[in-house]
């Protein structure tokens, strides 16, 4: 069953026009990200969705109803903020009560979802103090029980975790993980950072400048992107990627790259054949490119041996990453830290050739 | 040795340079605050002197305290300033208060309606009394306007009315002091995070459990602080009495700030004049040094999270 539709969205704040024909179908039990740079209209589109803003013009579904008319209250939603906008002047437990409060839920039964609650975030021991009283993580916490208490069709979470600190982060993004996992929930959730939407969506939308770019699941979206700012946006350090030219040789096609003694040529798809004799980008990983000795797989022709001069050196202790220059342009590697290179050297490097991806310089979108 | 002399020398330049700026600042400061002190310790000593029309040595103790404090004007002053202080202070605080939250709700015109409510502030209070003053008179103002009307059996002589006059006061005072409350609030109100605003929206609160349950407790602070400058203000109201009622009829709005005046200027008794100053100025610390303590309290404790 589809939890949410957004069909035909699009935003104006006066002249300006900030969400552009948005269309999302998600399906019940989704963890879906929204993800892009800050200002794309990310927490515009939430907040349409909430109902807290009225689209100019499309449809919102949730659980199969039209909801433009409904008010927020009553479109069986919770949220989560970034500011975790929690009631200043009531406890933790009027914090979570307060809907219940507000739709005239019985004590008893008040009490008793509090409890069950507070159990699963374990903030039994914080129900009678004030936010104020509370750490960073502890009102993240009260903030996510506030929307759990309600059990709604759809959670929103607006960058819930931007506010914390990194180790802090990285644990509550496990555990916002395990929730999911356990509860089954529908789930939407922004954020600009790129490493929160691959490790917590079970699908992506990459948005920028109010329109949705690519919506698919992470695997596709970080191995196919659907154009040069997704590739550039997912993955950290960022895709390297080169200008080539195509060409038709007796093995199929290749992408030259540079010329003279350190031209390099990678094997390519075949659905790239129209691009024969034309300028391309061509995107790799820097995962793609390392040690020669490293083992990339079984299929034949998928490893291709390259030389490349060693430009910079960042040691990271788990991989090191090696700034090469490849014809006029530089790409980075990752290395096993075992190994030594010495700067201004040629060194050989293997690269995995079976995940690239190539698009057209004009445009950006993605050929092959 | 050079380096040390050319790191000094910008330092005394700047000095220099400041001069003008420091000269505006810390003269005028230093000349109220020397005149304020020296007067209010003048002040106090005068009261402890047998003092008359002129200022006396000697030493009588606590006596024209007691005198004071005997005195059925005295009584009357305070008993007023009580009931005045309380419903001006109350009455202004909420009128400022519904200003705001009207004002909020991102009306047209806003801007103007804003420098209407708040242009009473700059005008001065003798004006205001006897502004009020002519239209309270029941010969020539609001009364006659509707009794000219038709409407012949219309009253409206609170000014001239024993038990009413003082609430003549309270309207001018309110009138006059609304806007500042409003302005306070209305900052407070725009500044409320809006994301509680939204989380009130999906819990589901209608608009007065909004205000009462999430907005308003977040206002609480400004509130203490109206409520002090509002009561300051109330403690040494003069000049709006002298304007509007002279403290009459006969003494029914009587202040004590009149008191004083009428002990030191008209009857010639600075020594009780001085004792009453001395027992407004209590008064007005009896506010401030609570609110003081409290500033300090909620700095320390916004310093520690
Ligand atoms: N109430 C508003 N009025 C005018 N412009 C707005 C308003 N809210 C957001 N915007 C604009 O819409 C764009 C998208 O904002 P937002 O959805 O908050 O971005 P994101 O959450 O992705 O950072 C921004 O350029 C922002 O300036
Ligand atoms: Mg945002």
């Amino acid at each position: 069953m589809s939890a949410l539709t957004v069909r035909d969205v699009t935003k104006q704040f006066g002249s300006a026009e900030v969400l552009t024909g948005i269309n999302l179908d998600i399906a019940s039990g989704e963890f879906t990200v929204l993800v892009g740079p800050s200002g794309c209209g990310k927490s515009t589109l939430l907040n349409i969705i909430a109902g807290l803003e009225r689209q100019t013009t499309g449809t919102i579904e949730i659980g199969g109803r039209v909801v433009n008319d409904v008010p927020p209250k009553d479109r069986d939603i919770a949220m989560v903020f970034q500011s975790y906008a929690l009631y200043p002047s009531m406890t933790v437990r009027q914090n979570i009560t307060f809907g219940m409060e507000c739709r005239n839920v019985p004590r008893a039964q008040r009490n008793e979802a509090v409890a069950r609650v507070a159990k699963l975030l374990q903030i039994e021991a914080m129900l009678d103090r004030k936010p104020a009283q509370l750490s960073g993580g502890q009102r993240q916490r009260v903030a996510m029980g506030r929307a759990l208490v309600r059990d709604p069709l759809l959670f929103l979470f607006d960058e819930p975790l931007s506010n914390l600190d990194a180790q802090l982060r990285t644990e509550m993004r496990m555990e916002i993980k395990q929730l999911h996992q356990r509860l089954g929930s529908t789930i939407v959730y922004v954020t600009h950072d790129q490493i929160e939407a691959m490790t917590l969506a079970t699908r992506i939308a990459v948005m920028r400048q109010g329109v949705v770019l690519q919506f698919d699941d992470p695997e596709t979206v970080y191995n196919r992107p659907a154009n040069l700012f997704v590739a550039r946006f997912m993955g950290a350090p960022p895709m390297n990627t080169l200008s080539a030219r195509l060409e038709a040789t007796s093995d199929g096609t290749v992408a030259v790259i540079g010329g003279g003694e350190t031209v390099i040529r990678f094997p390519v798809p075949a659905a790239a054949a129209s691009w024969i004799g034309r300028q391309v980008v061509l995107g790799i990983r820097p995962e793609c490119i390392a040690e020669p000795t490293r083992y990339f797989g079984d299929a034949p022709g998928a490893t291709v041996m390259i030389a490349a001069l060693v430009e910079v050196i960042e040691p990271t202790g788990a991989e090191t990453i090696v700034v090469l220059r490849i014809g006029d342009e530089r790409a980075l590697a990752r290395v096993s830290p075992d190994l030594h290179y010495r700067l201004g050297e040629t060194a050989r490097f293997a690269a995995d050739t079976r995940k690239i991806n190539l698009f057209d310089p004009e445009t950006g979108d993605r050929i092959a | 040795m050079s380096e040390t002399a050319a790191a000094r020398r910008p330092k005394v330049f700047g000095l220099v340079r400041r001069l003008p700026e420091h000269l505006t600042i810390w003269l005028p400061l230093l000349l109220a605050a020397g005149h304020i002190v020296s007067f209010s310790l003048w002040t106090l000593w005068v009261s402890f002197t047998p003092s008359t029309l002129l200022p006396e040595f000697g030493w009588v103790g606590l006596h024209n305290y007691t005198a004071v404090l005997a005195t059925r004007n005295w009584r009357i002053a305070f008993d007023n300033l009580l009931l005045f202080g309380s419903a001006f202070v109350v009455l202004s605080l909420l009128t400022g208060l519904g200003l705001a939250i009207l004002l909020d709700q991102r009306i047209r015109g806003e801007n103007v309606l804003r420098s209407i409510f708040l242009y009473p502030m700059a005008v001065s209070f003798v004006v205001t009394g006897t502004v009020w003053s002519w239209l309270l008179n029941p010969g020539v103002g609001v009364q006659k306007f509707v009794n000219d009307f038709g409407w012949m059996s219309f009253r409206f002589d609170w000014l001239i009315n024993r038990d009413m006059a003082i609430w003549t006061i309270v309207m001018a005072a309110v009138w006059q002091s609304a806007g500042f409350g409003m302005a306070l609030f209305l900052a407070g109100l725009r500044s409320v995070d809006t994301d509680l605003i939204k989380a009130a929206q999906i819990d589901g609160a209608g608009p007065f459990r909004l205000y009462r349950r999430v907005i308003l407790p977040t206002l609480w602070p400004i509130t203490v602080t109206v409520v002090v400058i509002q009561l300051q203000f109330a403690i040494t109201t003069f000049d709006l009495v002298r304007a509007l009622t002279g403290g009459g009829p006969g003494i029914a709005t009587l202040l004590p700030a009149l008191v004083v005046y009428d002990f030191m200027f008209q009857r010639g008794l600075l020594g009780r004049g001085a004792a009453a100053a001395v027992l407004m100025l209590l008064t007005l610390l009896a506010v401030l040094l609570p609110y003081a303590a409290w500033r300090h309290v909620q700095a320390r404790q916004a310093a520690r999270a």
